[in-house]
């Protein structure tokens, strides 16, 4: 079997390759998204006090360690057995917001828009985050600026943007919000609303010329899977797991995150530090789900703030009975979430319980077990633990957001090399599109495989026989 | 992330740096005769330890950048647990899994221990911190490009 690799995967986080094998005929047999880091968390959270395991899950990932931090303080409070204040869990979810804001920022502007305002064809030493500077400087600030709002909301609340992990604590967290924090937020709110919405309909205004990619990237049907508050509506913290089929028809609803070992099962490919998580009832391979932003606007009856609502209406129509599947419109849906964030935002700064001073409920151990689910920015984020009776651990599982999509991944990749692949040889044409669709979803790798590494993806071409027959770097 | 966290600053430091090789670029083969490298991260697997190496030899000044670089930090926990490359592994890949639990054995193979970047190449600036913080590592760019090595001291905090 013939066989292509693209090494190392540019503009993502964490380290990664893909390898394209052919049949005989020369045409693409599969491709596959290898992840070749590890760290091993599951093994040495083994003796640590459970009170510690916020602060160092969260070094799981530099850019969404909050949904780290959220996933573990849940899983937290169920082994102390509290309900945490309504005030903490306000606070919590401001947090939250603040997090995805920055970690979606992120993945458009300094990451993705590059290929949408450069090109995708544009030379690699400049299309990244310092080219778009150079080019669009003011469009750049602009996406500088929304990223830091929503660093300065992390910021306020836990007095530190990356790893401020001793404010979230079992039981809720250390400290209120105090009213000029909540101004100096307020304040910024309509500059990064108005970056959004302007942003939005940029973004909308250039899909007519990008119909190939979403044709080809990655638009496949599979399940949805994600958490929905009990009106249905868009939830990032808390509330209970839906599931849609790829016809937008709701396959399951109501499932307690708690006891998802039920519903979703993990398996393993030799080829890769990245497991592969699926829909039990399906089966493996064939339980294939997506998770994240266009996850999460797939399975919603609807968002639950107007700007957001009138912009779901538009992105559905993307799709076809509700259900958008195209990858590359994960960019869509993670701009519509930013300006739902906002909405939130602003929505929560403006109850007064967020201000009240009692913020954590103290108490020990009383449970032997405890899980905690969040929608982290890419997506279903679960930690469960074990204890012993002095509360040390004795047993970790976590599944985390990106390797809800490795099965998605990749089909993605495969779709498309089928396209792109031709006369058993790589083209930078191939390599940025491989990279584009990788992108799109938006992995954090360091995260899925609990590991770090430098960001970047490897293409190997292997003929049907097994040999390497080409390998693209730049 | 945290280089990031420079905000504004970024646009600065975009007029004075040409950025040759990074995570957040495309460039895939590592370029010779580089000025300065921020390395973040310890040295865990077969394939880290052929970059590094590489890193080193291209390098004219190699910083190593937060905690996980300069100590190891929570790379490194899995050095407490007995075999931890296969005790690791198999919590991992075998005891937590429904489906083919097994190893993966077609990826790089990871080292005994994960180890701190100076252990295996010479480190001229060491910037500790769970991350840095954007200002510090703002300080450190601006003194190196100023042609001076950064005086770290009372600005080097470990956490």
């Amino acid at each position: 079997m013939d066989r292509i690799d693209v090494s190392p995967v540019t503009r993502i986080e964490g380290h990664a390759k893909v390898s394209i094998f052919l049949k005989k005929d020369g045409t693409v047999k599969e491709a596959r998204f290898q992840v070749t880091d590890f760290r091993g968390f599951e093994k040495f959270c083994e003796g640590r006090p459970f009170y510690e395991m916020p602060s160092i899950t969260s070094r799981t990932c530099g850019i969404c360690p909050v949904s780290h931090l959220l996933a573990s303080a849940k899983a937290c409070d169920d082994i102390v057995a509290v309900n945490i204040p309504r005030s903490a869990d306000l606070l919590r979810r401001l947090m939250h917001m603040g997090q995805i804001i920055q970690s979606h920022a992120l993945s458009f502007f300094h990451l993705s828009s590059p290929d949408l305002l450069l090109g995708m064809d544009a030379d690699p030493s400049v299309r990244n985050v310092f080219g778009l500077i150079e080019k669009y400087p003011e469009f750049a600030k602009k996406g500088i600026k929304l990223r830091k709002f929503g660093q300065e909301i992390i910021e306020y609340l836990a007095g530190k943007r990356i790893h401020s992990s001793d404010w979230l604590v079992p039981g809720g967290v250390k400290t209120p919000l105090s009213k000029d924090k909540s101004e100096k937020i307020l304040a910024s709110l309509p500059e990064a609303l108005g970056i959004t919405l302007e942003t939005l309909s940029m973004f909308k205004g250039k899909l007519d010329g990008l119909k190939d990619e979403i044709e080809d990237f990655g638009n496949f049907p599979t399940y949805y899977l994600g958490l929905v508050t009990p009106e249905g509506g868009l939830e990032h913290y808390d509330g209970k797991i839906r599931i849609v089929d790829s016809k937008g028809k709701i396959v399951a609803d109501n499932l307690d995150p708690k006891k998802y070992y039920e519903y979703i099962g993990e398996a393993v490919e030799p080829w890769s530090y990245m497991k592969f998580p699926f829909y039990k009832p399906l089966g493996y391979p064939n339980g294939v789900y997506r998770v994240g932003p266009l996850s999460r606007l797939n399975i919603v009856s609807r968002c639950g703030t107007p700007l957001a609502d009138k912009e779901l209406k538009d992105f559905r129509k993307f799709g076809k009975g509700g259900v958008v599947q195209s990858t590359f419109l994960y960019h869509y849906a993670r701009l519509v979430e930013v300006l739902f964030c906002l909405e939130k935002t602003k929505e929560i700064l403006e109850d007064s319980e967020a201000y009240v001073d009692n913020v954590w409920a103290k108490a020990s151990v009383n449970r032997s077990e405890g899980v905690g689910v969040a929608e982290a920015p890419r997506g279903t984020l679960i930690h469960h633990y074990k204890v012993n009776r002095e509360g040390l651990i004795t047993w970790v599982n976590m599944i985390i957001a990106t390797e809800n999509n490795n099965l998605a991944y990749n089909m993605a990749v495969t779709q498309v090399a089928k396209k792109y692949v031709t006369k058993k040889r790589l083209n930078e044409g191939l390599l940025n599109r491989v990279e584009a669709v990788v992108r799109a979803f938006d992995p954090c790798l360091s995260c899925a495989t609990h590991a770090v590494g430098e960001m970047a993806l490897d293409v190997l071409l292997y003929d049907s026989e097994g040999i390497l027959i080409d390998r693209l770097t730049r | 992330m945290s280089f990031l966290d420079q905000d504004e600053r970024l646009i600065e430091l975009a007029a004075k740096i040409q950025l040759v090789y990074s995570p957040i670029m495309d460039v895939k083969v590592f370029p010779p005769n580089v000025d300065v490298t921020l390395v973040e991260g310890a040295v865990a697997n077969e394939e880290q330890l052929e970059m590094i190496k590489q890193v080193r030899e291209r390098t004219k000044i190699l910083v190593s950048l937060g905690d996980c670089a300069v100590t190891g930090n929570v790379t490194g926990l899995r050095n407490t647990v007995s075999s931890s490359v296969e005790s690791t592994l198999k919590r991992a890949f075998v005891e937590t899994v429904d489906v083919n639990g097994k190893v993966p054995d077609e990826v790089p193979r990871l080292l005994k221990q994960a180890i701190p970047l100076h252990e295996v190449v010479k480190v001229d600036c060491y910037v500790p911190g769970c991350p840095p913080s954007a200002d510090l590592i703002n300080y450190v760019l601006t003194e190196l490009l100023a042609g001076r090595m950064p005086n770290m001291e009372n600005r080097s905090k470990y956490g």
